[in-house]
């Protein structure tokens, strides 16, 4: 059996990581880009985002201002039972985080008819879904503003293919990678639902961003995608240069026989997840 | 042409505020070192201003010849100035600019694209928009010196808040004549690169 509280606890490490950690493989990917980076504003750029990770590290200091809106999403395994208002334990442990990190509060109480912020930084977005296998799998991502406000979803046609995923693909970098803070990690979402598919998108981007997929289709068209969204010279922080994402990561799945949805989660440089396991 | 100021050399030094020589010498693609003061404001913030300068007809809180950081940092940890600090993203800010300038702002920094009322405006006002590397808020921190908070203290976050700035790294991203680093960035260096490969 598994707790609402153990959920919590398990909020609770992965904001503080997340909030002042650089993902090891972001690291790795961006001191990679600075070696092959051509432009010398990039390349003093990556060194500048680089130099932040070391000092927000070494200082346990945010690595952005912008600390985000926090999505928690469980992987509940088949045989357990979770007990409790997982909301509501949620929501303190990120209250009582983000108060006790020093983090900023970026919630606004409605996106329409009260924009106060709430001055908690909830409500979290909490999702709960099943897995296989013993205990649970939580999920943490810091979402800033700029790069989610650079996504996008779009309801393609059958008949669109291949050729119209990569198209959306590439048109929503064109447009929008600049306000995400590049280089990005582009999470790329295909199938599902209008709900499912921008999910599947924001779920691409906790993926590894030095792993090859074991699917060799999906392989192959992460690596295609990137190649085209760095030729787009958009480059570190929107300057110019060869390093526009760090990474390509796409997610696919079954849909209506007459659909094709594809959404764009755009993860800024320094993609803020974090995982923890968690023991039944 | 972005060309003639590739970075490489040694950053120029700017003292803030801005001097209306310094303004017109920079050019867009300058990597600059910022050193005085600016005041921090985001969206909420900008609302309250233009209201204010409606009213007032002149800009409040002493803001004429200074330049505005489009930012809104995190809680200072105890003993320092400031949390985190970077630039949020400008264009939000668009609507809000060209009345701001033409009552004598000189100019501001953030992150990303302006609009074209944005250029035309820094080109007829002879301000310079100035791009900080998002993402890079826990280094800019270390380049601010102290912060007081002059007004809009409940906005928390939002509020008006001026900090003294020492060697802050930024980019020219339009200069004072209008020219846009952001809107030729990346055709020049796919240019570049073609003509390099070819």
């Amino acid at each position: 059996m598994i707790t609402s509280a153990d959920i919590a606890r398990a909020v609770t490490a992965a904001v503080g990581e997340a909030a002042v950690t650089l993902r090891p493989d972001a690291y790795a990917a961006m001191r990679k880009a600075l070696s092959t980076e051509r432009s010398e504003r990039g390349r003093r750029v990556l060194e500048q985002l680089l130099a932040n990770a070391d000092i927000a590290m070494a200082d346990s200091v945010p690595l952005c201002q912008d600390t985000g809106t926090v999505w928690a999403w469980v992987e509940l395994g088949e045989n357990e039972s979770l007990t409790g208002d997982v909301q509501s334990a949620v929501d303190r442990a990120v209250e009582e985080s983000y108060a006790r990190h020093k983090l900023r509060m970026s919630v606004a109480r409605d996106a329409l008819f009260d924009r106060s912020n709430t001055g908690t930084n909830t409500p979290a977005f909490v999702e709960v879904t099943s897995r296989t296998g013993a205990g649970a799998t939580v999920h943490v991502m810091l979402k800033g503003g700029g790069s989610d406000n650079s996504s996008a979803l779009a309801m393609l046609e059958p008949g669109d293919g291949m050729a119209g995923v990569e198209r959306f693909v590439l048109e929503t970098v064109q447009a929008k990678a600049t306000g995400a803070c590049p280089p990005v990690v582009v999470g790329v979402g295909v199938g599902g639902s209008f709900d499912k598919v921008a999910g599947l998108a924001k779920k691409a981007l906790l993926g590894s961003l030095d792993e090859v997929s074991a699917d060799p289709e999906i392989a192959a068209l992460e690596q295609r995608l990137l190649a085209q969204v760095n030729a787009t010279g958009i480059g570190p922080a929107g300057l110019g240069g060869d390093t526009t994402a760090l990474a390509v990561k796409v997610k696919t799945a079954p849909c209506h026989i007459a659909a094709l949805p594809v959404a764009v989660n755009m993860g800024c440089s320094a993609v803020r997840t974090a995982t923890v396991e968690v023991t039944g | 042409m972005v060309t003639e100021n590739m970075v490489g050399s040694s950053p120029r030094r700017v003292s803030l505020p801005l001097s209306s020589q310094d303004a017109s010498s920079l050019r867009v693609g300058d990597e600059v070192l910022l050193t005085g003061p600016v005041f921090t404001a985001r969206d909420a913030t900008h609302a309250r201003l233009v209201a204010e300068l409606d009213t007032l007809g002149v800009l409040p809180y002493g803001l004429e010849g200074h330049v505005l950081f489009y930012a809104g940092p995190t809680p200072a940890a105890a003993g320092r100035p400031v949390g985190s600090v970077g630039p949020t993203t400008a264009k939000r800010m668009d609507s809000f600019t060209p009345a701001l300038l033409a009552a004598g702002v000189r100019g501001m920094i953030g992150k990303g694209v302006r609009s074209q009322a944005v250029r035309e405006a820094c080109a007829l006002q002879g301000a310079v928009y100035f791009a900080a590397v998002g993402g890079s808020a826990a280094l800019l921190a270390t380049r601010v010196v102290s912060s007081q908070t002059i007004a809009y203290a409940e906005l928390g976050t939002e509020a008006l808040v001026r900090m003294e700035l020492q060697d802050f790294p930024v980019f020219v991203a339009i200069d004072a004549m209008g020219n846009d680093l952001y809107a030729s960035a990346a055709d020049e260096w796919r240019s570049r690169s073609a003509e390099e490969s070819s």
